[in-house]
């Protein structure tokens, strides 16, 4: 029984939940230059990694669980290494990519500090978007119906949720700090825009895209 | 390298159908083959088969590389009576992994083998004689190289893909690094950029065996009726057990015994257990088919396999291509465990190649890539894999 449940949470696991995926794929794409070296981690079915090599002549790999995605992947003509984040980066040379990428699947791995030191050791920036917690809506559903909240970016029961871990952009920025990690760039995701220097972020972000980089790099520059 | 057990004669709208061997004699002397040892050798006759058509623009061809015991004949039937098709007919023919109706599918026997292309057991022309162990010390890189001019023999500047298995595979990753302008995409399967050391232990017993066998009479054995059989049933009795699981052999065979319900407690019966007995047969059918000269030269080629020992390193010898890679291992692959094939992804990534992998759950052990249980799995990926790339270089040359 549980072996059976733990088969439909991984198949969900990776999954984007947020149905506004493109327009996130639409910020990242503005934070990678053409030409880079990127690697997607939780790709799904390779339609960011398609478009960077397709209009902006990266060099991709995609990393994916879900064998179905694999495979939609690979009739875009992505690169996928089948795997499972909880099992860490391990095989993926050091500074092989300028970015890796993790979008809206922080949250749902185990080991997080792991895998965020990992990422910068195989790429040399890392862009995560994670989803913020503290957003007015999910506050407003805890404080005034004690409910734990479901909102269209969040959209799971709390029994069937792949959510592990629930984090606020103020924790987030706790996390990197105490992991020797610089935050070169925040863009709050506000309607679908990414909005820089927004007012009150942390209430109004659905979700966050983080630039970071090793903050050891940055005392050689 | 698991023997099928004998099949019914099929010609479903899945089957390649009545197939034949062809010969090509390459290498003919003044260009004898130049061999990783030194020496030249030549000339050198190779059996062949094609599946499908090739296009006029050449463009779909794709060469199956042949494990360690197989030969040319990898799909179809060789007439109505045969016993079985061709051994990996599952995975070759109309909509089948490699699907005959859009590919030009080729497989040849390797050099040193006793199918057909030039070995051990040919006649050396100079002597009139069979070579027994006058035939000159052969590598992987050498049977990669008499592919190689086969390819070029039938006309064919660019593979589309090159594929195999276990040795099969090493011989993919040597093609990759030695001719990589000849192929655009290579698939290689349970395999290693080397043999482990347990798997130079399983060979040197399978030699063993041979060698020590009363009738093996320093490998000149071909005018006697019996030659090594029971050295070369032995070999291959171990090497079977490499290319299965624990998991499977408990599930096929667990204790159970062959002739009675009760144990016999005669110590000289041989074929008491199921996998006993198994054992037995398949040693029997190998002597049957097999060159054990052939085995020798063989299992010393897959020893000596060492792509980073041939190139310097790992990232050097796939440095030179760009020809994409799909890279698979099983869960229960314990000859080629999975973990070779991850070093060989990371060096593939460090050099900035094209590379999907994936390591299929299977309890099938080392075999799981002939195996009809598994054949599915490895269709639906290579169905994108191939079609995708044959779109783009089509897009490319058009």
């Amino acid at each position: 029984m549980m072996k059976h449940l733990g088969g439909l949470m991984r198949l969900k696991q990776y999954c984007i939940p947020d149905p506004r995926a493109e327009n996130i794929d639409e910020i990242l794409l503005d934070e990678i230059e053409a030409g880079s070296r990127v690697i997607d981690l939780g790709c799904g079915d390779g339609r960011l990694l398609h478009k960077l090599r397709e209009e902006h002549e990266c060099f991709v790999q995609g990393v994916e669980l879900d064998m179905e995605e694999v495979l939609i992947a690979m009739h875009r003509g992505v690169p996928v290494l089948r795997a499972d984040l909880d099992n860490g980066l391990q095989g993926i040379p050091d500074d092989s990519f300028d970015f890796a990428v993790l979008s809206q699947t922080l949250q749902q791995v185990r080991h997080t500090k792991e895998l965020l030191t990992d990422m910068l050791r195989v790429a040399k920036k890392a862009l995560v978007v994670v989803p913020n917690f503290a957003h007015w809506r999910v506050r407003f559903q805890l404080a005034f119906y004690g409910r734990a909240p479901v909102t269209e970016e969040l959209p799971y029961q709390w029994y069937d949720s792949p959510n592990l871990h629930v984090m606020s952009m103020i924790d987030f920025q706790e996390l990197v700090k105490r992991l020797n990690l610089r935050v070169i760039k925040e863009l709050p995701i506000i309607r679908d825009r990414a909005v820089d220097h927004a007012w009150a972020a942390n209430w109004r972000a659905v979700s966050v895209l983080y630039v970071l980089e090793r903050a050891s790099e940055v005392s050689h520059q | 390298m698991a023997t099928q057990m004998t099949e019914t004669f099929r010609m479903d709208e899945r089957s390649v159908g009545l197939v034949e061997t062809k010969s090509a004699t390459l290498f003919e002397p003044p260009n004898e083959l130049e061999l990783e040892n030194g020496m030249r050798f030549g000339p050198i006759s190779v059996a062949y088969e094609t599946y499908g058509q090739l296009t006029p623009e050449k463009d779909n061809a794709i060469f199956i590389c042949h494990a360690l015991t197989g030969d040319a004949h990898a799909a179809g039937w060789h007439s109505p009576e045969s016993e079985k098709p061709g051994w990996w007919d599952d995975f070759v023919g109309p909509g089948k992994g490699l699907d005959t109706r859009k590919y030009f599918v080729i497989c040849a026997n390797v050099l040193g083998g006793c199918h057909g292309t030039t070995g051990p057991s040919s006649i050396n022309p100079k002597t009139n004689k069979p070579y027994c162990l006058s035939f000159p010390f052969i590598t992987v890189s050498d049977i990669v190289k008499v592919h190689s001019e086969l390819v070029r023999h039938l006309g064919i500047e660019r593979l589309l893909s090159i594929t195999g298995g276990s040795i099969g595979g090493m011989q993919v990753l040597e093609w990759d690094a030695r001719f990589p302008d000849q192929i655009h995409s290579a698939m290689c399967m349970a395999s290693a950029a080397k043999l482990s050391a347990q798997g130079i232990a399983f060979n040197a017993v399978g030699r063993r065996a041979i060698l020590k066998d009363p009738n093996f009479n320093d490998g000149d054995f071909y005018d006697n009726e019996h030659g090594p059989r029971s050295g070369l049933a032995l070999a291959r009795m171990v090497a079977h057990i490499t290319y299965l699981s624990e998991d499977s052999l408990e599930k096929k065979f667990g204790r159970r015994l062959q002739h009675s319900e009760k144990l016999g407690f005669d110590l000289l019966r041989e074929t008491e257990f199921q996998i006993e007995s198994y054992l037995h047969y398949q040693g029997k059918r190998f002597v049957e088919r097999f060159d054990a000269n052939s085995y020798l030269y063989l299992t010393k080629a897959m020893d000596y396999f060492d792509l980073t020992n041939t190139y310097g390193s790992l990232e050097q010898a796939f440095s030179c291509g760009a020809a994409r890679y799909l890279v698979t291992s099983y869960t229960s692959d314990w000859l080629f465990p999975t973990v070779q094939s991850r070093e060989l992804v990371s060096e593939l990534i460090r050099s900035g190649r094209h590379v999907t992998f994936l390591e299929f759950n299977s309890p099938y052990g080392h075999d799981s890539f002939l195996m009809e249980e598994e054949i599915n799995n490895l269709e639906r990926l290579v169905h994108p894999f191939l079609d995708q790339l044959y779109f783009v270089i089509r897009g490319e040359t058009n």
